[in-house]
């Protein structure tokens, strides 16, 4: 016999809520209010005076071409890592799936890049890419590239996403395999009674049926890339040459701590707030029903 | 339509043997089943010939053509899988299009053979329903679709009744017979259920441990057993076994509970004086008259089925007093099939007498089959 228990009143269940309240309170509603209050100020130089701008900010953010810039270079930095962090991942995935002696020596390994820190990752690729020392590069060199991150905008992004897409890339292959494992071994067995080669029976049977994990990793991955990704790209270009590899996320930590704008800053922290809150929104809609067949 | 030969396959994981040699040879048209208790290899034999586990030893060859070292694809095979393996993506009407889709066939064909096939298994109003809208019995219904539109050389059934309740199982065994003898395609049916595999079989290879221990028609499987084993698995509820010993002169045979059977024909005299154990089918038990018994049996439980009553006792030696059974000679517990009018009470001495020419005699220590009787 399970007796529910319930306690009556108000007082004490809000006691009991309180520590995990707190903690919402003081590290996610204040700091969030705190932003919403600061994007609708302006300081001056030197910080002596505040004056209410109302939303002056957010217009002079839309019209400022190098906040635009960050965004094209925001939409491509995370479409490239959400698309080669799960392309690479589904690829390695299916491989160990079929792997049967040493598999868990395999996954282990796979698994560890998620453990190293993002601004350790960054380096590591740093120094594996540097123009003088990085043995990537040089190799790079000797296909005949000359290969330097910190002249070439687009070297620097390409060092970023692969950077960013290694780290990710154990997180999307768990997915991917626990996905792979759950599909019956005989609808791959029956698909191929039926004539279906290898890539058809990926294309027809698998692919179709890992779409609720795929779509998972779609939404976390873009997620990842908006926001996960600053230690990465701190530690690896700081956001240049330029602001080739400048995204939304580290342009508020440069212009507010750098530059200390602090109002464009935290006007800029509302809308990445407004975009997070439309992802998590269609994630929720659509691993509500998972099952899409 | 194809002839299959089974040639001494045998299959092994590293140093594990499952299937010691096994031959069969299956005429066109034929429904084979291949009947067994769980890890007997009966499905990995299946699975064989159809090309999802690979061939260790020995050779398979369907229509004349050796297919060891082909794809399940290239073996013209269509298998019914036992969790039915439906693409849950995709409708009905795909799920059994998707072979010929990929064969590349014209788009009117497709519609044309999956119609069909549809009408001949009444599916034609769920056409476009996903699987999981569907109940156990339609779903394995276009499982049957999805094997038939493609009109393969061969069909194979990997216990496809078992995730059904009892009632639709009945219903579909007679469908897939039915379906069978109308399209008269050479099948091959696993199955652990002696009853699906005696009423469907116009063969039957009762395996054991990695071994055809026989292959035969149902009933001469079932009048035939040429093994302990096989008598014990076909047929329901199980055939007697009493271990007891042939008189010198081979009239007779005294079990070791006691009793003793009287004038069992010339067929023993060469096993005179020979340990035996003794087989006896529970519907070949008749209740006698008290005084033309060949024993007693000692009743402890009466199931009534309704046409039938099946009788669990003791036997006992016949006009004696009750007496212990000798230590070595089994439990002596055996079953009776009677007549459902029979009015038997627990705790009853039954006369029982075994229907002459019904006994079963196999070699205790082999348990092979030694003698008609």
């Amino acid at each position: 016999m399970h007796k529910k228990v319930t306690f009556g009143g108000f007082a004490f269940p809000l006691v009991l809520l309180l520590p995990q309240l707190a903690i919402t309170f003081v590290f996610f509603l204040w700091p969030a209010a705190q932003a919403l209050y600061q994007s609708v100020l302006r300081q001056d130089a030197f910080g002596l005076r505040t004056t209410f701008v109302g939303l002056d900010n957010f217009a002079r953010l839309l019209n400022d071409p190098s906040y635009l810039a960050s965004f094209k270079v925001t939409l491509v930095f995370s479409t490239s890592v959400t698309l080669t962090g799960l392309a690479v991942a589904l690829l390695l995935a299916c491989m160990a799936d079929r792997v049967i002696k040493g598999s868990g020596a395999y996954k282990t390994l796979l698994i560890i890049p998620y453990a190293v820190a993002p601004a350790v990752a960054g380096v590591l690729w740093y120094f594996l890419f540097n123009p003088s020392i990085g043995i990537l590069a040089y190799l790079v060199r000797g296909l005949g590239y000359n290969w330097n991150h910190q002249i070439s905008g687009t070297d620097a992004m390409i060092l970023v996403v692969i950077a960013s897409v290694w780290k990710q890339i154990s997180y999307n292959f768990l997915f991917f395999l626990a996905g792979l494992q759950a599909i019956p071994k005989s609808l791959i067995e029956a698909a191929a009674i039926d004539g279906a080669g290898p890539w058809k029976r990926f294309t027809s049977i698998i692919f179709p049926l890992l779409s609720p994990t795929t779509f998972f990793l779609l939404v976390v991955n873009v997620v990842y890339a908006f926001f996960e990704t600053f230690g990465v790209i701190h530690a690896t270009t700081s956001g240049g040459p330029g602001q080739a590899t400048t995204i939304l996320v580290y342009k508020v930590f440069t212009d507010g701590f750098v530059a200390l704008n602090l109002g464009s800053s935290a006007a800029q922290s509302v809308i990445l707030m407004l975009i997070v809150v439309l992802l998590t929104a269609v994630q929720f809609r659509y691993i509500e029903r998972r099952v899409q067949y | 339509m194809a002839d299959i030969a089974i040639r001494n396959v045998v299959k092994r994981y590293g140093d594990t043997q499952v299937i010691h040699g096994i031959s069969i040879d299956i005429a066109a048209g034929e429904l084979i089943v291949i009947v067994g208790p769980s890890g007997c290899g009966k499905s990995t034999l299946l699975r064989m010939v159809a090309g999802l586990e690979v061939i260790t030893e020995g050779e398979i060859s369907i229509g004349g053509r050796v297919v060891n070292r082909l794809e399940p694809k290239d073996r013209n095979i269509a298998m019914v899988f036992q969790n039915y393996a439906l693409y849950p993506h995709m409708s009905v009407f795909d799920n059994m299009a998707y072979g010929l889709k990929i064969a590349g066939r014209p788009k009117g064909e497709i519609n044309e053979r999956v119609q069909k096939a549809a009408r001949m298994l009444e599916l034609s109003e769920l056409l476009d329903r996903r699987p999981r809208q569907l109940s156990g019995g339609q779903r394995q219904r276009v499982a049957m679709g999805r094997a038939i539109v493609r009109n393969p050389a061969v069909f194979l059934f990997d216990e496809p009744l078992s995730n059904l309740d009892a009632k639709l199982r009945v219903q579909m065994r007679l469908e897939i017979k039915q379906l069978q003898r109308s399209l008269a395609t050479t099948s091959l049916y696993v199955t652990h259920d002696q009853v699906e595999a005696m009423t469907l079989a116009d063969r039957l290879v009762v395996m054991n441990q990695g071994v055809a221990e026989q292959i035969d028609t149902p009933l001469e499987i079932y009048e035939r057993p040429a093994s302990t084993f096989v008598a014990s698995f076909i047929g329901s509820p199980s055939m007697n076994f009493l271990p007891g010993e042939v008189d010198g002169d081979g009239t007779s045979i005294a079990l070791a509970q006691g009793p003793r059977l009287r004038a069992m024909g010339q067929a023993l005299g060469q096993h005179g004086g020979r340990s035996i154990t003794l087989g006896v089918r529970p519907e070949h038990l008749a209740m006698v008259p008290e005084g033309e018994e060949d024993f007693h049996l000692q009743v402890g439980v009466v199931e009534t089925l309704g046409a039938d009553i099946l009788v669990h006792g003791k036997l006992v030696e016949a006009g004696a007093a009750a007496r212990q059974a000798k230590g070595e000679g089994g439990s002596g517990i055996i079953a009776a099939r009677l007549p459902g009018s029979a009015r038997v009470l627990e705790g009853e001495r039954l006369p029982l007498k075994v229907a002459s020419g019904l006994l079963h005699l196999f070699d205790p220590e082999s348990g092979k089959r030694l003698v008609e009787v």
